[in-house]
């Protein structure tokens, strides 16, 4: 349904906007003085500095797989987050674990689980869509390469990005 | 008509046969009913109960009274049974009222839901069955979002190796026992059976036993739910990433109607598709496997080939190929030329075969009879997909007997090319190097590497089965589709382009651009096919010859069907 926005009236002095210049310049000119006079900085020396401390709760950067406190890869390639990629940057062939695997009875786990991170667009609906809390986007956003083989995560480096998830998680609150 | 009754579905009065099933009776009027253990042609033990519909039947009068008046369309008003039957064993009767909605009806569907779900794991994302899961689908339409069950799940055999080629999960079984009717029905080999009672209910082999028959994967597509998968496509791909192509068995004369699973140009799995008039609903494992060559990257051929000064095969381009081809071939009479052709090729192809004979003037047009047992089942003795076919658009009345002469003709020096299509003359027409060695032109096309390319001045490219569309005819005389399931590897073109391109280089041929083009060729030049339009083929195939060929399984399940066991 379309929303009707209604237009604010101005009053005289407004239309001639000088007043909203002039706060709008004091603005700016404050911090300008204050940078010139060094009392305050503003600009990050990246890479050198980095803004990782500053990060919000709910920074989406690169997607990876988590073991857990047991040394269990949690992902069990049913292929949903295969599925769900808008960008189709995802592509997973699942295996069986040996019979002979301490892990045997969870039957099945990703052979090859590729993420092609040219083409991810961080969105996190992999990890929304994971029945298994296995896959959890991080906070590493400087995703660097020189050829495009090395852009794509494979199963070893997304389970180094990963780490290991300890505890019930709760996907949603405590873990990024 | 006395053999139909009324009976009321959902409130709209339709006619059916006497002795249809309920549940057949619902289907057909679109009033669909869940169900886990029925399938038309097992018989019907009734033992999921998920078919429950309410139904009903004419007032029976109280002693004395006077019987309810039929309105004026006949019908008597129902009584309404306060229990609900279960649709899938019973047979409709007149005037009798099905209701496949409604509050009763529902509700025990819940119920059943329910009970069934109560000690079936929640493994979903390993389950090979999801995506394809009565289970998932009816806990969807008609299941509650949250277990109301707070016990311990029964907790019973895993992983079970139960044959070579079938793995069981005991827990996600739902007991609708359709492997065990159809191991005894059908496959006539009675190994599985039910063991312990109650919740505690298992699937399980016969002791001593394995379920090895040639059918066995037959009941991993008939299990309604994950507990009986194929080893072979176990954990390999989700099924619905798979894109599915139907098309026919090209490993025996019976033409199986299949259906094939592939995602990416890669084939996952094949299963058979329903054709009462040819394989049922079933086909056998061996034929079912045979695919795994195609995915092969290591020894199909992706480019044409051609040999240098040196004898030794260098890649050259599709058209380099042809043109080479064709000079080569230009320096021979018809009479020094011979080609041997393909009962695996269709008849598109085939046809094409008979107009570059033609252009050439080539002496023999043969091609390699294949045979082996047939089962009693559905696998032919013709192992060739299209022996009819050669019959018919080659003309060959006996498929394979000039195949001798052609060896003897190269010793003595008649023959001094040979064009070998889609058959690798060493390892499957018998031939050796010594019978080669007397040619001053090896020509061949197959989709892999054989022996038979290796010796050949020019190799071409053409696709196999999966990767070409046609049409074939069965041992029945059936006309039936092959359909392109993919494109084939590199520069792979499909046979019926290969000959077609082959001729165009030798200076002769016209602009066809699809099978379709030259099976409206074929009905017009070979009596046949004539009237055939390629569009009427349809899914399942036309008869078209009478061959008073049958299929064993076939003429079993006519049998069921007469005796009522099942409805086919």
């Amino acid at each position: 349904m379309a929303i009707v926005v209604k237009r604010p009236k101005l009053k005289w002095w407004e239309h001639l906007y000088i007043p909203a210049i002039i706060s709008g310049m004091r603005v700016t000119l404050g911090h300008f003085f204050q940078i010139v006079s060094r009392k305050k900085k503003v600009t990050m020396q990246y890479p050198e500095e980095k803004w990782d401390a500053h990060l919000p709760e709910h920074y989406r950067g690169a997607p990876a797989l988590v073991t857990d406190e047991q040394g269990r890869e949690r992902c069990v390639a049913c292929q949903l987050c295969e599925f769900i990629c808008p960008p189709r940057a995802i592509a997973i062939r699942p295996e069986e674990i040996p019979s002979d695997d301490k892990w045997a009875k969870v039957e099945k786990r990703p052979k090859k689980f590729d993420i092609d991170m040219v083409r991810c667009i961080y969105c996190g609906m992999c990890e929304e869509v994971c029945p298994e809390q296995a896959i959890f986007l991080r906070k590493d956003y400087a995703i660097t390469g020189t050829s495009r083989d090395e852009m794509v995560h494979d199963k070893d480096r997304l389970y180094e990005i990963g780490g290991v998830r300890t505890g019930l998680v709760n996907k949603w609150n405590d873990l990024k | 008509m006395s053999d139909l009754v009324d009976v009321q579905i959902n409130g709209e009065w339709h006619q059916f046969p006497k002795g249809t099933r309920m549940i057949e009776a619902c289907r057909e009027v679109g009033a669909e009913v869940p169900n886990y253990c029925y399938h038309p042609k097992l018989t019907s033990p009734g033992n999921c109960r998920m078919c429950l519909v309410q139904m009903g039947m004419p007032p029976r009068p109280a002693p004395g009274a006077e019987p309810a008046q039929p309105d004026e369309d006949g019908h008597v008003p129902i009584s309404w049974m306060p229990r609900p039957v279960i649709a899938c064993a019973n047979t409709v009767a007149p005037n009798m009222g099905i209701r496949t909605q409604g509050e009763l009806t529902e509700k025990v569907r819940e119920g059943v839901m329910e009970l069934m779900l109560a000690n079936h794991p929640l493994d979903c994302p390993i389950c090979d069955q999801a995506g394809e899961c009565h289970l998932q689908e009816y806990s969807v339409e008609h299941g509650k979002g949250e277990g109301r069950f707070r016990e311990q799940k029964v907790k019973k055999p895993k992983n079970v190796d139960v044959g070579p080629r079938i793995r069981l999960d005991d827990e996600r079984c739902i007991m609708c026992s359709r492997c065990i009717r159809f191991m005894d029905e059908v496959a006539d080999d009675p190994v599985l059976g039910f063991t312990d009672r109650g919740s505690h209910t298992t699937l399980a082999v016969y002791p001593g036993r394995e379920l090895d028959s040639n059918y066995s994967l037959n009941t991993a597509d008939l299990c309604p739910v994950g507990a009986l998968t194929s080893n072979d496509f176990r954990f390999q791909m989700r099924v619905w990433f798979m894109k599915e192509t139907n098309t026919i068995d090209t490993n025996c004369g019976t033409g199986a109607n299949i259906t094939v699973y592939a995602r990416q140009g890669e084939i996952f799995r094949i299963k058979p598709r329903q054709n009462n008039a040819v394989n049922s609903d079933w086909m056998p494992d061996s034929h079912r496997l045979s695919f795994h060559w195609i995915n092969d990257e290591e020894t199909r051929l992706t480019s044409a080939l051609a040999k240098d000064e040196n004898g030794n095969h260098q890649v050259v381009s599709n058209e380099n190929a042809y043109a080479i081809a064709a000079s080569k071939l230009s320096k021979f009479k018809g009479h020094e030329i011979a080609i041997i052709a393909s009962a695996r090729m269709t008849n598109e192809e085939l046809f094409m075969v008979k107009r570059l004979a033609k252009h050439l003037k080539a002496k023999i047009v043969e091609t390699v009879p294949r045979t082996g047992e047939a089962d009693g089942y559905l696998i032919s003795e013709d192992r060739n997909p299209n022996t009819l076919g050669v019959k018919t658009v080659l003309g060959l009345d006996e498929p394979g007997s000039q195949l001798e002469s052609i060896k003897d003709d190269i010793k003595q020096g008649q023959i001094h090319a040979l064009i070998a299509l889609q058959e690798d003359l060493i390892t499957d027409a018998g031939f050796t190097d010594d019978d080669l060695a007397g040619l001053d032109v090896l020509i061949s096309s197959y989709p892999s590497a054989n022996p038979t390319a290796e010796r050949s001045d020019v190799v071409l490219p053409g696709g196999c089965w999966a990767e070409k569309s046609g049409t074939m005819l069965n041992i029945q005389g059936r006309l039936q589709r092959l359909n392109k399931v993919m494109d084939g590897p590199g520069t792979t073109e499909e046979p019926w382009e290969v000959v077609r391109n082959l001729q165009q280089a030798l200076g002769g041929g016209n602009g066809i651009h699809s099978h379709m083009e030259i099976f409206k060729q074929l009905a017009e030049k070979v009596p046949a096919f004539s009237g055939v339009k390629f569009q009427d083929i349809g899914d399942l195939g036309i008869p078209l010859i009478e061959t008073g060929e049958t299929l064993p399984l076939l003429e079993r399940e006519k049998e069921r069907v007469a005796q009522g066991l099942i409805v086919g």
